[in-house]
Order: C-alpha cells, then sequence, then structure tokens
C-alpha cells in the first residue's frame, strides 16, 4: 500500500464576483472546481496546465494561504479541518516548505542570507542563536552554496544561486512535503538543470514529497512520479507520471504534449503533425457546460457539450475525464 | 536558394557604464536569407536582444554604442545612414516583435488606433484608405472579426490576442525582415504553439525574413532553417537546425541541448553545465566558455579561437574543432 502523505478530496475554491455600489456579488470565479490527488510521502506528484487552471490556487490552498470553499485536505490521514488553529501553527505548517516561481521577488532585498534561511527557524523554534547559526551553514551547504556568504544580500547573487538559497529556507523546518511552484521556470536554461538536479538530490537524502507546479510537460516528466493535468479548474486526467506520458489519452494532455515535444525539422520539411488547439480556455467565471473542455477540443461529438465526463479509472492508477475515452 | 536579405558583418556592441565597458556583442557576423527563418539562441545576457537591438540601430542611450562591423541590408550599409535615413527603414523595412503584448502596447488606445499609427507613419495614407489597411493588417495575423477588435483595448483582448495585434503592427507595413525576440516566452504552450503555426503561415504569404531570438530550443528546431548559438557576447556556433541538433560541434552547444529535459524519453539526469556565464565587463581571456568548459586544453584558456568553417554552413569557434 503506497504511503500517502497528504490527500486532497473534492477540493473546490471559488472567488465572488463583486460588481455596482453595494458590492453584490454577481457570480463566482470557480477557480479550482472539485479536484482530489494523493501525494506519496518521498514522491513528487506535479499539477500541469495552462494559466487560469487552479494549479497556484490548489497549491495556496495546502500551504492554508487560502481558505478553501468546499473540501478536505487530510494530512498523514487527518482531516485538517479537525486541527485547532494552534495545532495546525505547530502540526501542520512547519512540516511543509514552499519556493515560489520568481527569485527576484520572493526574497527581502534587505536581509542577509543569513536571516533569510533563518527566519523560519526564528518563527517556528526556540533554537539558540549559535543552533540556528550552525543550522543556516548546513542548510546552505546542502544547497550547494558557500557557508561564507551568509552576511551578503540577495542582490549579490545569482538568479540560480537565489533559488538554492530558496531552497534552503523552505528546507529549514525539516519539511515533509515542499511545494515548488515553478521552481525553474524564471531561470535560464542551463542553470534549470542545475536546479532540478539539486531538487532530485535533496529528495532523495530526506524522502521528501514535492507538489510541483509547472507549465513544461518535460520538466515535469523529468520530476515527477505522478502527474495531474488540469484544464480550468478540473483534474482532466491524473496518473502515474510514465504512463500518461506513454498513452495520453485525454485531447488536452494529447495537444499539450505535442505543443512540447521538441521535433526535428526533417530533410527540406519543417511541417509537423502537430495539434494545433483552436481558441483560448474559456473563462472560469462561466465555463462551458458539459466537458469543459469540448470548445476547443479537436475530437468533440455532440454529446461532449451536455455531458460533464467524470474521472473515471482507465488503467492501474490512470484516470481520465472524458466522453470519447 | 533565395538571396541574402540581411549580412552582418564583425558587428560590434558596447555599453559604457560607470563600471567599465560591457561588451555585448562582441564582434558577430551572420546573414539571413529572404523568406527564411534564422534562429539566435542563447542565455540571458549573452547579447541576442542587443543583437536585434543594433540592427535597427535602437540602442538606448547614452552608453549603448555600436563601435564597429557592418549591417548591411538588401544592398544598403545600415551604418552609413544617418538618423532620418533610418527612421524610414524601420518599420517599412525591419520590424521587431518583444516579448512581452503587455508592454508593447499602449494601454489607453484602441487596437485599430494602434496599427493606424503605424500605417501613416510609414505609407502617407489618405485618411479612408488607413482603416482598409489595418483590417488587413489583422486579417494576415488571422485575428477574428477584426472590425469588432478594432475598437477594443488591449486590456480586453487574452494574452495570445495581444501578442498577434503585435504581430499586426509589425507586419502592418509588410517589413522584410522582422525581428521576433521571444515572441512566445509569455504565452501558454497551447497558445504558443498556435502563435507559432501563424508565424509559419505568415511567412509563407509574405515571404518576410525573420530573426527568430529565443532561449528554447524547443522552438527553434519549431521554426528555424538555421541557427547561431550565442554565448557571452560571440556566436560559437552557426548551422543548420538539424546539424545543431544532430551534430553539435561545440561544446557549449552540445551541453546546452543536453542540459534541457525531453518529453520523449525518460532522464535520470540532466546533463548540468558547471558555473555561470562570464560578466562581460571582465571576460576571461581565451575562449569565453573556457571555464565552464569540460574539454578545454591549455590553447583555450590562452587564445580565443577563430571561426571555423567545416563545410555545408556549418561553421564553430572551437580549438577543438580544426
Amino acid at each position: 500500500m503506497a504511503d500517502i502523505l497528504l490527500e486532497g478530496r473534492e477540493l473546490k475554491k471559488y472567488y465572488p464576483v463583486n460588481r455596482g455600489i453595494l458590492q453584490r456579488t454577481v457570480g463566482w470565479v470557480r477557480a479550482v472546481d472539485g479536484i482530489s490527488f494523493t501525494i506519496e510521502r518521498g514522491k513528487t506528484m506535479s499539477l500541469v496546465g495552462e494559466s487560469g487552471a487552479g494549479k497556484t490556487t490548489t497549491a495556496k490552498a495546502i500551504l492554508l494561504l487560502e481558505r478553501l470553499t468546499s473540501g478536505t485536505i487530510l494530512f498523514e490521514g487527518k482531516e485538517l479541518s479537525h486541527f485547532s488553529s494552534s495545532q495546525l501553527k505547530t502540526e501542520y505548517r512547519p512540516r511543509l516548505g514552499s519556493v515560489q516561481q520568481n527569485p527576484w521577488s520572493s526574497m527581502n532585498p534587505r536581509m542577509k542570507v543569513r536571516d533569510i534561511v533563518a527566519e523560519p527557524l526564528v518563527v517556528n523554534t526556540k533554537q539558540k542563536k549559535a543552533q540556528i547559526r550552525s543550522r543556516v551553514a548546513e542548510l546552505l551547504e546542502e544547497v550547494g552554496l558557500n557557508p561564507d556568504q551568509v552576511e551578503n544580500y540577495p542582490h549579490e547573487f545569482s538568479g540560480g544561486q537565489r533559488q538554492r538559497i530558496a531552497v534552503a529556507r523552505a528546507l529549514a523546518l525539516n519539511p515533509s512535503l515542499v511545494v515548488l511552484d515553478e521552481p525553474v521556470s524564471a531561470l535560464d536554461v542551463s542553470i534549470r538543470a542545475q536546479i532540478m538536479n539539486l531538487l532530485k538530490d535533496l529528495q532523495q537524502q530526506h524522502n521528501l514529497s514535492y507538489l510541483v507546479i509547472a507549465h513544461n510537460l518535460a520538466t515535469v516528466r523529468y520530476m515527477s512520479h505522478s502527474v495531474a493535468i488540469m484544464y480550468l479548474g478540473q483534474i482532466v486526467e491524473y496518473g502515474e507520471a510514465e504512463a500518461l506520458f506513454k498513452r495520453p489519452l485525454h485531447p488536452y494532455t494529447k495537444a499539450l504534449i505535442s505543443a512540447s515535444v521538441l521535433t526535428l525539422p526533417e530533410d527540406g520539411d519543417q511541417e509537423t503533425k502537430q495539434i494545433i488547439l483552436s481558441g483560448e480556455m474559456p473563462s472560469p467565471m462561466n465555463p462551458p457546460p458539459g466537458c469543459r473542455f469540448h470548445t476547443r477540443c479537436p475530437e468533440a461529438s455532440a454529446a461532449c457539450s451536455q455531458e460533464v465526463p467524470p474521472l473515471r479509472k482507465v488503467g492501474a492508477g490512470h484516470y481520465v475525464a472524458c466522453n470519447r475515452v | 536558394m533565395n538571396k541574402v536579405l540581411l549580412q552582418v558583418e564583425d558587428l560590434r556592441t558596447y555599453f559604457f557604464t560607470r563600471k567599465g565597458v560591457v561588451k555585448a556583442v562582441d564582434g558577430i557576423s551572420f546573414y539571413v536569407r529572404e523568406g527564411e527563418t534564422f534562429g539566435i539562441a542563447g542565455e540571458s545576457g549573452c547579447g541576442k536582444t542587443v543583437t536585434g537591438l543594433s540592427i535597427l540601430r535602437l540602442l538606448p542611450e547614452p552608453g549603448g554604442q555600436i563601435v564597429g562591423g557592418n549591417i548591411i541590408l538588401d544592398g544598403t550599409n545600415l551604418m552609413e545612414l544617418d538618423k532620418k535615413e533610418m527612421r524610414k527603414y524601420r518599420g517599412r523595412m525591419i520590424s521587431m516583435i518583444l516579448q512581452d503584448p503587455m508592454t508593447s502596447l499602449n494601454p489607453v488606445y484602441t487596437i485599430g488606433d494602434q496599427i493606424a499609427e503605424s500605417v501613416r507613419l510609414r505609407h502617407d495614407l489618405p485618411d479612408n484608405m488607413v482603416e482598409p489597411e489595418v483590417i488587413s493588417a489583422l486579417r494576415l495575423l488571422n485575428i477574428p472579426s477584426p472590425e469588432t477588435i478594432l475598437q477594443q483595448y488591449p486590456f480586453q483582448l487574452s494574452g495570445g490576442m495581444r501578442q498577434r495585434v503585435v504581430g499586426a503592427i509589425a507586419m502592418s507595413c509588410r517589413p522584410r525582415l522582422l525581428i521576433a525576440d521571444e515572441p512566445t516566452t509569455a504565452l501558454d504552450a497551447t497558445i504558443q504553439a498556435q502563435y507559432l503555426a501563424l508565424f509559419k503561415d505568415v511567412q509563407k504569404k509574405t515571404n518576410v525574413a525573420i530573426i527568430f531570438i529565443t532561449h528554447d530550443f524547443g522552438v527553434i528546431a519549431d521554426m528555424c532553417h538555421r541557427v547561431a548559438v550565442m554565448y557571452a557576447g560571440k556566436i560559437v556556433e552557426t548551422a543548420t537546425t538539424k546539424a545543431i541538433f544532430n551534430e553539435p560541434k561545440h561544446p557549449y552547444t552540445s551541453a546546452l541541448i543536453n542540459s534541457v529535459p525531453r518529453l520523449e524519453r525518460k532522464d535520470t539526469r540532466l546533463y548540468s553545465i558547471k558555473g555561470q556565464p562570464p560578466s562581460l565587463v571582465n571576460l576571461p581571456a581565451g575562449c569565453r566558455f573556457a571555464p565552464r568548459c569540460p574539454v578545454a586544453k591549455t590553447v583555450c584558456r590562452e587564445q580565443e579561437p577563430p571561426e571555423v568553417d567545416i563545410g555545408d554552413g556549418h561553421s564553430v569557434s572551437c580549438w577543438r574543432v580544426r
């Protein structure tokens, strides 16, 4: 049996849309609309999708930065709603770390690296200064930075080094789960590989679970054990990474993969058999009826605009929400 | 073979700053044929954007300066033109698309006004002729219901549609050379695929030559006929796209290609290039990639490698390639 660290059940997050002088609620943006997933201990799960798909909202809900409209999060089998607020602060939140996309905006430019990395320790523990100092040095070493640089400020580091600092900060409290929101997309190509390799090494050393949010499928395949493809607040395909990439079933997954596969120009012929979707993702305020993807789906039939496809099991740990599969 | 439209010879663009001279582009040469897409690939700070801006002679002043080289467009050396003559080339002959459509459109003017501005500036058309030109520019970029879009403001459009409008402005005067600087980086994957397909279509219809500046090798593979790989202000390798991927000769090119994860296969570990690109104020002696190069020899750290032509339009600047 898989060792499940965190489970989300039917998570929903709706944001009200207020208009007029009285700020009456005229509609809801369904950012996340009923998604379920599990994250195993020591494994990586990725949420993939285009902007507006609800990936970051899901991550924020897990980090308690957003209050869910409905749904349950279970951490090590215990429902978060049964935790008191002080328990959340002491028993749940310190077990989570997070790394943001942009290492230029995720750090206070006036704080020294020492203080940036030490902050979680100062806030959450009662460790002595000397203890904190040695822990910071240990963390920096672990992410491949020189501990002598603790007195420097973030602007003295390159993008890749800053992302290492962010990783060190996320690991400060020995978390079980680290939320990585587009961890490499702001970095240069040659630096991305360094950071991805570092994250993989750290995962093995500490048996960490990762929740990765990404739009680049190649990155996702390299990092993940399981993948959830999101479209307009819902999961359209979910499964073990290798199975999903080898045999994608949902037309949206197929299109995403087709857009990310590196196709070499063949002799004299640059035409490729790419799937190019028409149109754009509809507004999450007013999602289309039936399958939400039917407006852009190259395989859609008349039934797709009426029937909402449930997420069905199609293989070992492989789920798809499509009427045609 | 189409004829050569643009020939860049030994271009040097330096920025004179308080910290010293930043050699952003330091002696690069390449050519682009009519109807061809030429890629310039490299990491941030390698000089690819400055190359694009230098061709348009739109460097930030004071500070940025082309200190040497020739830019020959269809027989005219742009370096010999004065400011007034150069203005005639921008837009009419050469235009540019920037990375972020949010910042390259003016939020307080309608789409119609913004395209009309470039149409008017360049054609001296009577007023009643402007709108049809604007609409045909929107049509060229496959923008649905152009008559409605004309009246709209940038905030009413999605990112992908805005970037099409930017493309329509760039193409509105039917330039012969289009410089596209990371035009799809801000777009989502499926929208990027749409945009790239559109570009190919526009090129087929107009035979425009495109310089595609990007760090994304997926985009290069998809779009470009030939590619130049830049590192620290120099072109290290130029070849057809196929040759760059199948037989890269420069260690930087192959390292860069190997460090990108591929969707078609499961990598267990990515190849990573040690260290970071050098500071452009304080460049290493010899080959600029030598400090990070896994196969560097003594000569690499002492002398700059010359550019060697190994046939089939494939040229490499590396001491290991003779």
